[in-house]
């Protein structure tokens, strides 16, 4: 099986969707003519054209608000932020004009679009450039949110996303981009809402998404040379959440950590937590933890913005103590 | 029409119905019609609403309706039109049901959103008809969207979208008109000046008053015209929207009209931030009163036929409001329908 890039395997995606579907276009900065500005859109210019590779002045709101509005007379845009730090200025579009307009029309207009973009943080880029979003998009009804973390399921969400006929959120990352993985040259989707398990194991399940996924993935190999195998559950997509799946892994390990990229309040992990207590509350052998960024703006220096993120020792710490090994 | 500044922009078209109007009796019955519809179906919402039929915001059309039914007057069936919270003229003038729309406002099964969007959210997609929107200004984008998606295909439509003056000082206009103006798209915003954003006159809200003018950073066409004559406003947007349809260029229409009645019905019509005597001259220039005085000087209509006309649409509102009452609460089943498709 071929191993590429998450950057190759999305850019695969479109290219694979345009092709299928001449109502699918993609809109954003720098797309076109730049190739993309993390080059994801690289080659689909001169392969489609303007009309459907469309370069937009820098107006997030006015784009994003462009591509609700072709999706209601029938197109099927693919909105790419160039970071969704700069999505904040289309919120409006997404939360009362997505995802609402189906409900507040008695069901005659759905709105299949695709926002995606880089999500969380990269390296220096301090307080404005580093903030996750998926617990932000996670509390709209009438929105989908998927966060893939490895190329395999980047390239399989994303043509679902752009097949869905509803808002999907689609939300990757920087440090992702150049990440490598195994992905079939033969056709394949991944149906949304649906986690994936990336290690198993039976000492504690470690459920996380998106870019934590690699944390994960990091931790579970340091712990498996103390002897401890845990499950690794990447939900993949936040909304739906996959309870099932998140119940199946926690009734076989009895322990839980629950980790996430962004802050603690009000985060993916609160709910994944309320999901836990509630369907395995008797089979707790430990209270969950999570872990997650620090609860400050993301500082500068290295060794702050180290300190802020969630990473390996961080998990391997927090799996260690609801084993109660340390 | 009027290209300076004036203290009183609604009354730029003079005392009557310009000079301009076609001798079409049977289009002057029609618009006639479609005026007069929205007015008694608004006072009838306005009766509704004070006992309690009606809920949460509502915001009345009337004083404005030469605006919806003299664009409407020139548009095809296959164009589209989105507009704001201040829906129920729009509504009606592009050919929606009363029934469905009373019933909307009633929170009822058969309204046209089943109960679930009320009177800022009123929608046919079988009229092309996007929607109310109601946060100020963010409907924009949606138009020019549409705008796009017309030019993706290679239609000939046209997307029309109606706004308040205060509109034009959102971020999300800006950045909608540049777009249009920039990739020359089939959209005809139309500013409807009624000179308040809620209780902010339009001098206290905007650096520059003849607003129209704001279509020159967008390299846009512009015009203005009296929305209080319906043959104004039908002659202004022929002309945009024959440029929109055959060239794809887009137009900024400022029309000055007047709200007759509070921002909503939660306010007072007059006495805070405008005057009685204020509103009472502008009431002078009821674009009702405007046509059919313009119809009846010109032999087109008697007494007799207009008393006709109010009895038979008087009682289509009644229809609608009995449909309307008749019609369930929708079931609670609908609560979890259309999140998602």
């Amino acid at each position: 099986m071929p191993i590429i890039t998450y950057r190759d395997a999305l850019s695969q995606a479109l290219r694979e969707e345009m092709q299928r579907d001449d109502r699918v276009f993609l809109m954003g900065e720098e797309v076109a003519v730049y190739q993309g500005a993390y080059k994801v859109s690289k080659g689909l210019l001169q392969e489609f054209g303007e009309m459907r590779v469309v370069d937009t002045p820098i107006t997030e709101l006015g784009f994003a608000g462009v591509g609700v509005g072709a999706a209601m007379v029938g197109l099927r845009p693919i909105i790419e932020f160039m970071t969704w730090n700069f999505a904040v200025l289309a919120l409006d579009q997404v939360l009362n004009a997505a995802a609402k307009l189906l409900y507040m029309s008695g069901g005659q207009y759905n709105i299949p679009i695709v926002f995606r973009g880089p999500n969380g943080a990269a390296l220096q880029l301090s307080a404005q450039h580093s903030q996750s979003f998926e617990s932000w998009l996670a509390h709209i009804p009438g929105l989908k949110v998927v966060t893939p973390g490895t190329p395999y399921d980047a390239k399989g969400l994303l043509k679902s996303a752009i097949r869905d006929d509803n808002p999907v959120c689609f939300l990757e990352g920087e440090m992702l981009y150049n990440t490598k993985g195994e992905v079939p040259e033969e056709e394949y989707t991944i149906p949304i809402g649906k986690a994936d398990l990336k290690r198993e194991g039976d000492a504690c399940s470690i459920i996380t998404n998106g870019k934590m996924v690699l944390v994960a993935m990091q931790a579970a190999d340091q712990l498996a040379k103390d002897g401890i195998k845990v499950d690794v559950v990447d939900l993949r997509t936040v909304r739906p959440m996959d309870v099932e799946a998140i119940r199946m892994s926690v009734m076989k390990t009895n322990r839980a950590v629950v980790l996430e990229e962004g802050w603690e309040l009000a985060g993916i992990g609160a709910q994944t937590v309320d999901y836990i207590q509630r369907d395995c509350f008797d089979m707790l052998d430990a209270p969950v933890i999570r872990v997650h960024q620090a609860d400050v703006p993301m500082p500068y220096a290295k060794n702050l913005e180290r300190a802020a993120k969630p990473d390996a020792a961080k998990t391997i710490a927090a799996v260690r103590k609801v084993m109660y090994l340390d | 029409m009027p290209k300076k500044k004036q203290d009183n922009p609604a009354a730029s078209g003079g005392g009557g119905a310009s000079s301009s109007a076609p001798s079409n009796a049977e289009l002057n019955q029609e618009m006639l019609r479609s005026m007069l519809l929205q007015r008694r179906f608004e006072e009838r919402t306005a009766e509704a609403y004070a006992l309690g039929k009606i809920g949460g915001f509502c915001h009345l059309y009337i004083g404005q309706e030469a605006v919806s039914t003299g664009a409407e007057s020139v548009m095809r069936p296959d164009d589209y039109v989105i507009t704001t919270y201040r829906d129920h003229g729009q509504a009606l003038a592009r050919g929606m049901n009363p029934r469905n729309v009373m019933a909307e406002l009633f929170g009822k099964v058969d309204g046209c959103a089943h109960g679930k969007g009320g009177s800022m959210h009123m929608f046919d997609r079988s009229l092309n008809f996007l929607g109310g929107h109601g946060i100020v200004g963010a409907h924009v984008p949606l138009a020019t969207g549409v705008g796009f998606a017309i030019k993706y295909r290679g239609g000939d439509q046209v997307c029309v979208c109606f706004m308040g003056e205060s509109v034009v000082n959102t971020g999300a206009f800006h950045e909608a008109l540049n777009m249009a103006g920039l990739w020359k798209l089939p959209v005809v915003y139309v500013i409807e000046n009624n000179r308040y954003g809620m209780g902010t006159a339009l001098e206290r809200a905007s650096a520059i008053h003849d607003i129209y003018e704001r279509g020159a950073s967008y390299n846009m066409p512009r015009a203005v015209c009296d929305g209080q004559d319906v043959f104004s406003v039908r002659a202004a947007m022929a002309e945009a929207i024959q440029r929109a349809r055959t060239e794809q260029i887009p137009t900024l229409l400022e029309v000055r009209t007047y709200r007759f009645m509070g921002h909503s019905m939660s306010d007072a019509v007059s006495g805070t931030y405008r005057s009685k005597a204020e509103l009472d001259e502008h009431m002078k220039r009821d674009p009702i009163v405007l046509l059919r005085m313009h119809m009846q000087d010109q032999g087109e209509f008697t007494d007799d036929q207009l008393h006709a006309l109010d009895e038979e649409i008087k009682a289509q509102v009644q229809d609608a409001w009995d449909f309307a009452e008749a019609s369930p609460e929708p079931p609670l089943e609908a609560l979890y329908e259309d999140v998602l498709v």
